[in-house]
């Protein structure tokens, strides 16, 4: 049931070695500081910290200050100091941690805000951060001899992460590379995955309960730490698996806390002393995984989980449309959760290449008028173009239009969103796979059981199609449906230096963020080839995430 | 700086310190044009604090001390230590061959943007004629940094008449991208919406004018604003929208008066068995319905708190508001009021019950409410698909439902299953075992 390392996987490098120079480089410049008064964590706004300046001046209070921007100072950030009349009283240093390892194979910039900022804004200031962070990497675990790519952020962090490298050219010359491939990915090239409910165990967690640098936040965990002995053999199971698992695993407590029974005084001493310790830390995990599992059963059944999965899994599928429209309509109609809503009609978007704009506003307040423009300009809502003649599909969503709104749903959008055509590619990639029989959960025989086994998650078949053919050959066609540009480089002289073994590490960076189920995925793909992945990801999301990063609910 | 030793020897050992070779004809050195230059400067031209950090920390032997590397890169200790003006520990440098440029003049479009890139402070004042000035932003966008994008046109917009910033930024994609989303992030909206009309981007402009309406916190200085927002160019849709959220918020408002005096007064007997949890104000068109139809139900049309004037006016469609208002009555334990809901009188006066939600959606919304039984098992019996109504009888235990199905669809074994489930010599077991003994029914199984 726990999925086995293979013996002869490749070792991973060491990446806490990331944590270290961080926290040497924050010691640092906070050593510098004699005598600190106070220490404040601002968040986002410049504003807010000079209007403490100013309120400080305006006392009479003489004071030094120091602002360490994390990870990057931004120049409109100086700019603001600068109008606020503060340039002067504050120096200002950058602590770029941007690499935090939230697992042996996970490395996060905890930039949440990269979604936002590049995906709907088109801003880039975070392409250098993610550039730093690549050659960060590079230059403490060798040059990657080969590199890919999809999409249009990832090929300008490609870019101007060349631009750093040949800056400091020498810098690696001649060092062995540890990671044989770099693969970066836009989120936008898959918004699918990243939309629907997860159900492997991590992700479900993550969608239920928010998953914070690795930290469970909910009222029944608390903030503990998501690894742990028990939780990584379970994370990337299906969620079927776990209960059996866990309850496995209590009757296993059981059996070794029974043993005491049968114990004399210095057994009974010998227990106390070593085991029973690491049996109460076990007893402890368990109990609030069971807990947990309980709370998730209890909110599933609650929400119609069942109901909710199918109608999803139809809409990846592309049966039952009706159906699956008539659940979408009514579930905003119960006002369940907008955030829900909204996730759903962006699928049925993506997936249909419709549009569901329906009464969603006046059940959640006009600031979802804001939400839908964005979720357009961001491609999550897709419009059908002007020429299209109405299917009969497409009508069916256009009847979710108010009765008010009698205009042509086509009339209405800015063309600034682009096409989708998920079923084109979820053809030609075969994302969905043919089943006979039951699908076995317990023993998954591709990356689509982290989705019950209904669809391959498309990020994960891209980056597997590549590596297999170690470039794009073949692929024309759906680069070309996903509306994007790819790149492939290889450079022969550091291949030449890689050994086999880093040839089989690939370290794979989703610009926009990462859900877990990919992870999961990946991890399995990795298991079946011999490979193993290495994740960087701007954050890890999830649908809500996704949702929330585009609602506009206070300025 | 706490480093291990691993990481010591590979610092020290690494190319990045060829860079100190006093050899003119360094390969690795001419790369390095900042370096030249500030080496060769008479004055302090640019004033680096950070800069002045460094080199105090770095004694030419070679001994960090306490030494500072720049985050994450370890370029940037050859960059501070190359920027040093005059008063630095680095070494003489060669000059440059030939020339000895000014300082101010020296540093290209593309070289500024790569100390721009690297967080440095820079003086772009000597990019004065316009051309000199797209070049620099030219080679802003190329490199991808939207951090040096904005800055380049955060001196742009210091430098240049709005109308020409504009008319060069309209074709130039990217770098509008950056410009609009700057002006944002700092809140100048009367540039952002001038950008907006001269680009013709009427939508958009619409949009972000309506979008200040969430920075207004009063509830009539805010309707006074939402009045402003109709009649903006916004898409069809939208602009009903817009008219609506002034309408409900005017309503709002009065409404809030409204309750807020009747419920101070402690007369009305519905606010002092239920008091309000919060004010109604800038609820959503749902919620402003339920709390009318939870606290105003039986209020005439005439009244912008009745229930029905709700739905005249923001023609709420019927599926919403039977939804809403039985809510609403379930809470209230109002079972009369759901069922006059419900009920409609044909032509001949027979009543009959009918829904535009299915019937099993009423059922889950009463259950919720802990309607008792008697009143479930009545919706339970209006469930048409008969799966559902089974399993909607079982789940609440609406015992007579269940029988009746069973006979209906002569379903002995599940009767005899379902028996066990009823208490012992009730009034359902006895009907059940009549059925099950009475010869009248061609059972199937």
């Amino acid at each position: 049931m726990a999925f086995p390392h293979r013996p002869d996987a490749p070792e991973l490098p060491d990446f806490s070695m990331l944590k270290r120079l961080a926290r040497d480089q924050l010691i640092y410049l906070l050593e510098q500081q004699h005598e600190v008064d106070k220490l404040y964590k601002v968040e986002n706004k410049p504003a807010l910290s000079s209007s403490l300046v100013n309120a400080d001046k305006l006392a009479g209070r003489t004071r030094k200050y120091k602002v360490i921007f994390s990870p990057q100072k931004f120049y409109a950030c100086e700019m603001v100091l600068e109008e606020e009349g503060i340039y002067g009283d504050v120096s200002c240093d950058e602590w770029a941690f941007s690499l935090l390892p939230l697992d042996v194979d996970l490395l996060s910039m905890e930039l949440p805000e990269f979604f936002r900022d590049y995906f709907l804004e088109g801003d880039q200031r975070w392409i250098n951060t993610v550039a730093q962070a690549l050659h960060l990497l590079s230059t403490l675990y060798g040059p990657f001899p080969n590199c890919y790519g999809i999409g249009r952020c990832a090929k300008m962090a490609y870019e101007l992460w060349r631009n750093l490298e040949e800056e400091e050219d020498g810098e690696t010359k001649g060092r062995r590379p540890e990671i044989g491939h770099i693969f970066l990915l836009d989120r936008d090239v898959d918004f699918v995955t990243a939309l629907c409910s997860q159900v492997v165990y991590e992700g479900l967690v993550d969608d239920t309960f928010r998953i914070k640098c690795g930290k469970c936040h909910g009222p029944l965990l608390g903030t503990s730490h998501m690894a742990g002995l028990v939780f990584n053999e379970i994370r990337n199971e299906h969620f079927s698996n776990v209960f059996g698992f866990l309850s496995q695993k209590a009757r296993n407590l059981q059996a070794q806390y029974d043993r005491r029974r049968g114990m004399d005084i210095k057994q009974m001493k010998n227990f106390v002393s070593q085991e029973l310790k690491g049996l109460k830390q076990e007893h402890r995990l368990l109990s609030l995984h069971i807990g947990a599992c309980e709370s998730i059963m209890k909110k599933k059944t609650k929400q119609d989980f069942q109901e909710l999965i199918k109608t999803e899994h139809a809409l990846l599928e592309g049966f039952n449309i009706r159906e699956s429209t008539s659940y979408i309509e009514e579930h905003i109609d119960r006002q369940v959760s907008p955030i829900e809503s909204l996730r759903l009609m962006c699928l049925l978007s993506i997936t249909e290449n419709g549009d569901a704009r329906c009464s969603l506003d006046t059940h959640y307040g006009p600031e979802h008028l804001l939400t839908f423009s964005n979720l357009r300009r961001a491609g999550l809502l897709t419009e059908q173009a002007p020429g299209d003649t109405l299917t009969a599909v497409e009508s069916k969503v256009s009847k979710l239009v108010t009765d008010k709104a009698a205009g042509k749903i086509t009339d209405a959008f800015s063309s600034l969103a682009k096409r989708s055509n998920f079923r084109a590619i979820s053809k030609k990639l075969n994302l969905i796979p043919r089943v006979d029989g039951e699908y076995d959960l317990k023993v998954p025989r591709d990356m689509a059981y982290v989705f019950s086994g209904a669809y391959v998650p498309l990020s994960c078949r891209i980056i597997e199609q590549v590596l297999e053919r170690r470039s794009w050959q073949g692929l024309d066609e759906v680069v070309r449906l996903l509306n994007c540009s790819d790149f492939a480089f290889t450079d022969m002289t550091k291949e030449d230096k890689a050994s086999s073994e880093s040839l089989r590490l690939i370290l794979v960076v989703f610009l926009g963020g990462c859900t877990f189920s990919e992870i999961s995925a990946l991890r399995f793909l990795g298991r079946e080839k011999g490979y193993r992945f290495i994740f960087l990801t701007t954050a890890v999301t999830n649908s809500a995430r996704l949702m929330e990063a585009m609602s506009e609910v206070k300025a | 700086m706490n480093r291990t030793k691993g990481d010591e020897e590979e610092y020290w050992n690494s190319s990045k310190f060829k860079a100190f070779t006093f050899d003119d004809e360094d390969d690795e050195l001419s790369q390095l044009k900042e370096s030249k230059r500030a080496v060769n400067s008479l004055r302090d031209f640019v004033d680096d604090d950070d800069d002045d950090d460094d080199l105090e920390r770095v004694s030419w032997s070679g001994e960090p001390v306490g030494s500072r590397t720049r985050p994450g890169s370890f370029q940037s200790l050859s960059d501070a230590l190359s920027d040093t003006p005059a008063k630095s520990y680095a070494p003489e440098l060669g000059r440059p061959k030939g020339e000895y440029r000014d300082y101010s003049n020296d540093w290209s479009p593309s070289d500024t943007v790569r100390r721009l890139r690297k967080g440095k402070v820079c003086s772009l004042e000597r990019f004065r004629s316009l051309q000199d000035k797209l070049q620099l932003l030219e080679e802003a966008v190329s490199m991808h940094d939207g951090n040096v994008i904005t800055a380049v046109l955060i001196f742009l917009k210091r430098t240049l008449s709005k109308e020409i910033l504009f008319r060069e930024l309209e074709v130039r994609q990217v770098a509008l991208r950056h410009l609009i989303h700057f002006l944002k992030e700092i809140g100048d909206q009367k540039l952002l919406l001038d950008l907006f009309r001269f680009l013709d981007r009427t939508e958009e402009l619409a949009l972000s004018h309506y979008r200040e309406h969430l920075n207004i916190r009063d509830p009539d200085k805010r309707k006074e604003f939402l009045k402003t927002c109709i009649g903006l160019p916004f898409s069809a849709e939208d602009s009903a929208h817009i008219q609506d959220h002034y309408t409900l918020l005017e309503r709002q408002i009065i409404i809030e008066a409204n309750d807020r005096h009747l419920e101070s007064a402690g007369q009305t007997e519905i606010f002092r068995k239920h008091p309000r949890k919060a004010s109604i104000l800038n609820m959503p068109l749902v919620t402003t319905l339920f709390y009318s139809c939870f606290y105003h139900y039986t209020e005439a049309e005439g009244t912008f708190s009745s229930p029905i004037n709700l739905k005249k006016t923001f023609k709420i469609p019927d599926k919403q508001y039977v939804l809403t208002a039985l809510a609403a009555r379930a809470k209230l334990r109002a079972w009369n009021d759901v069922d006059a809901l419900f009920t409609t009188k044909n032509w001949l006066g027979y009543t009959k019950k009918r829904a535009p939600i299915g019937f099993h959606r009423v059922v889950e919304i009463l259950h919720k409410n802990n309607a008792p039984v008697q009143i479930l098992q009545e919706y339970v019996n209006l469930v048409e698909d008969v799966d559902t109504k089974l399993n909607l009888a079982t789940k609440f235990k609406c015992h007579d439902v269940v029988i009746d199905t069973c006979r209906d669809l002569k379903d002995r074994q599940q009767l005899l299953a379902y028996r066990s489930k009823v208490d012992k010599g009730s009034a359902e077991e006895e009907k059940i075992d009549a059925l099950l003994s009475s010869s009248q029914i061609r059972w199937k199984n």
